[in-house]
């Protein structure tokens, strides 16, 4: 298995992960561990969010670039990381 | 006006006309009727009424006779009209004057047959005249089927016969209307009655003749210009510039800057075409950001611990252990070595083997960062155990290696293959028995990567990077002085010397000092090879660490199994301080922020901290099991 492969295998079986996905340029959902509609969803709004965040860094400064986006909310946590044609989203429950 | 019945028959003024005189006559004649019935009523009074205007006449007036000639004048005509004669320039009266009278006039509708009116008039009802018959001659007709000439035909038989009847009859009715036309005269053209000649030419056939491409494949393209759009523009542009520029030069590759180590991007796999390859910096972004949500807490204690109690407690302080590394693939090897990058300062290294003399397996380096506990960021196997490790200062990649077996091997880091780069090998000078320790230079005079290794089989070799091999060279050897044991032949053997520990001066390049098992230290001299400079009777073991002291240079330390820490200054042959620690130490490290702290690690597992100051927060070290090696902390250059 390539090393990405391992990566997301080992983050995938995290201590409180729920669920990671790969979604893709234009907001389609290449790879999931989530049921079909949580995933279609999940993509379609984050795609958004993450280009709106991306524009809006880099509107402030041109040479900045989006590294991260992490969405907390009371139940869980919903982490981002834009790449150049992909998108990485996970959620994780960070137990407290 | 006179009234008729008033009038009597008198004389009457000329002024009347005939016809009035017509009319008085006969009025006259009435009124005589009348006057002759009522003159029973006049004759009574015979005194005549006289008008008042009437005209007073004479008698013999009264009796001339007057003759009325009946003419055909107009009464109303005038009698004499004058006309301006242009020629003459004077009135003329004209001669005759018109003495026509209209009495009354009607506009009737009749027309004489000859005008031209009449004629066409009589045509026209000719020719209804003509209808009429023809379609009672097809009525016949159609009621028979036999071709039947009617009699009315005249004219161009043949053509009735060779026609079937309903034809026939068509035809006889475009004849029967031809045959009335024939006599009549040829219709004369005027405005009213006009008839219009045209001719056609014989047009083409128009023909329609059509091509039909394919439509050129369409897509709808949107973009919203924004300020970084036109900034990664302007960027491709200049890289598209600067691209052609090099193209431009001399065809030599450009040297690659290799100061910096990528930690964060994974180099080649251009073999694989899978698209998640791609994802490969993502993952190990979320990988760390997933572990951090985990190990929150540690991360807050590793940054802001600080336990208030330990101003209160004056020899044992709190040692707050944060994190745990551990891999499967390293189980059942200890750890043998460890080192922090200098330039990555959350990465270090660890370097597993075996001290066990009769186990002896295979080997490994693995590198962790502690953004990620959960897995290491590297990791490199080997067939024997490692037992020393050194992270190159210049180059944060370069990672040399010193195995149990004697060999030694330089691992590069940029290029993650799971060979060493480098690797020593019998015929290439490796050491006889394990390396205890080795240590980066400072490039040689020829750029070269250098590093020393020291070995129980007594030597100290420098190993030399030239180009693509490892080159040795054989610094000191060790020998046991004042103890050669005499073998008959005169051969003189000399008992070598087991290097377990050295260290080289911060300031003298040359000088180095050299532990032994045999418990002694020595200085030696990159340039001697074969003398020392100096010989310390340092323990009664082996030496186990030799430690210069960062701030103080002519102070080093020493640590050995024989439960004791000294402190030597190089110049002077006694220690100046000895620590009893009632066990053996392990390994022992200079505080890198001060001079008279340092650390010593002994093999109760107890970490011991000797001082004169105590202050300072709690070391992290990684928690081994029997610590038998400290982390040194890597002294910042300034």
């Amino acid at each position: 298995m390539t090393p990405v492969e391992e990566t997301l295998k080992r983050i995938q079986s995290h201590k409180g992960v729920i669920g990671t996905m790969v979604v893709n340029a234009e907001g389609i959902p290449i790879r999931t561990t989530l049921d079909n509609s949580t995933t279609v969803q999940y993509a379609g709004l984050l795609h958004h969010l993450t280009m709106k965040a991306k524009s809006t860094v880099r509107d402030i400064d041109p040479q900045n670039d989006l590294t991260f986006l992490r969405i907390r909310s009371k139940k869980h946590e919903i982490m981002v990381a834009p790449d150049k044609e992909y998108l990485l989203i996970v959620i994780q429950n960070p137990c407290e | 006006m006179l009234p008729a019945s008033a009038k009597a028959p008198h004389k009457q003024p000329h002024k009347q006309s005939i016809s009035i005189g017509r009319g008085t006559r006969k009025r006259d004649e009435d009124s005589g009727t009348e006057v002759g019935e009522g003159t029973d009523e006049w004759a009574q009074s015979k005194a005549t009424v006289r008008p008042p205007d009437q005209l007073e006449l004479t008698d013999a007036e009264l009796k001339e006779e007057f003759t009325r000639i009946l003419t055909a004048n107009n009464p109303h005509a005038p009698q004499n009209i004058v006309r301006y004669s242009f020629k003459e320039g004077t009135y003329k009266p004209i001669g005759f004057v018109n003495q026509l009278a209209v009495h009354y006039t009607q506009v009737g509708n009749l027309i004489p047959k000859d005008s031209d009116e009449g004629r066409r008039q009589h045509y026209r009802d000719e020719l209804v005249a003509g209808s009429q018959e023809s379609v009672k001659v097809i009525s016949e007709t159609g009621d028979l089927e036999e071709d039947e000439e009617p009699k009315e035909l005249e004219t161009e038989p043949g053509s009735q016969t060779d026609v079937p009847a309903a034809g026939a009859g068509e035809k006889v009715t475009e004849e029967e209307l031809m045959t009335p036309k024939q006599p009549k005269e040829r219709k004369l053209t005027n405005q009213f009655n006009f008839s219009e000649r045209a001719s056609q030419t014989y047009n083409n056939p128009v023909r329609d003749r059509e091509c039909q491409t394919e439509p050129p494949p369409r897509t709808n393209f949107s973009a919203t210009a924004n300020q970084w759009e036109i900034y990664d523009a302007y960027v491709e542009e200049l890289e598209k510039q600067e691209k052609t520029k090099e193209k431009e030069k001399a065809k030599t590759p450009v040297a690659k800057k290799s100061g910096k180590m990528a930690i964060r991007k994974l180099t080649s796999m251009e073999s694989q075409t899978d698209d998640l390859i791609k994802l490969s910096q993502a993952t190990k972004i979320m990988e760390r950001m997933v572990n951090q949500n985990t190990y929150d807490d540690i991360a807050q204690d590793f940054k802001y611990y600080d336990d208030a109690a330990d101003e209160y407690r004056d020899q044992v302080g709190t040692l707050l252990p944060l994190w745990k590394f551990q891999n499967d693939k390293a189980k059942r090897l200890s750890v043998t070595a460890l080192c922090w990058n200098p330039k990555y300062r959350d990465l270090f290294a660890v370097g597993y083997g075996s001290y066990d003399f009769m186990k002896q397996s295979r080997g490994m380096l693995l590198l962790y960062s502690l953004k990620n506990p959960s897995f290491p960021e590297y990791m490199f196997g080997s067939n024997s155990g490692v037992m020393c490790l050194d992270i190159h200062v210049d180059h944060p990649y370069l990672v040399a290696v010193g195995h149990y077996d004697g060999n030694v091997a330089i691992y590069n880091l940029k290029k993650p293959h799971s060979q060493p780069s480098f690797c020593s090998s019998a015929k290439s000078g490796k050491h006889s028995d394990p390396v205890w320790q080795v240590k980066w230079q400072k490039d040689d005079m020829d750029q070269n990567l250098n590093f020393f290794s020291v070995s129980s089989d007594g030597r100290i070799v420098s190993w030399t990077l030239v180009k693509r091999k490892l080159v040795h060279v054989d610094v000191i050897k060790l020998k046991v002085e004042g103890s050669t044991t005499e073998v008959p032949e005169g051969l003189q053997l000399h008992p070598v010397g087991c290097g377990t520990a050295f260290d080289f001066h911060k300031e003298i390049d040359y000088m180095f000092l050299v532990g032994t098992e045999e418990g002694k230290i020595y200085k030696c001299s990159k340039s001697y090879s074969s003398q020392f400079l100096d010989t310390y009777d340092a323990h009664n073991t082996s030496v186990d660490t030799v430690s210069w002291n960062p701030y103080h240079t002519k102070v080093f330390m020493s640590c050995s199994s024989d439960w004791t820490v000294k402190i030597w200054d190089h110049t002077i042959k006694t220690p100046m301080f000895i620590y009893d620690l009632n066990s053996a130490v392990g390994d022992v490290a200079w505080a890198p922020y001060s001079s008279t702290v340092f650390a010593a690690v002994t093999t109760d597992g107890k970490e011991k901290k000797g001082q004169e100051v105590q202050k300072g927060p709690a070391v992290e070290i990684a928690k081994l099991d029997k610590l038998l090696n400290l982390v040194r902390e890597v002294k910042i250059k300034t």
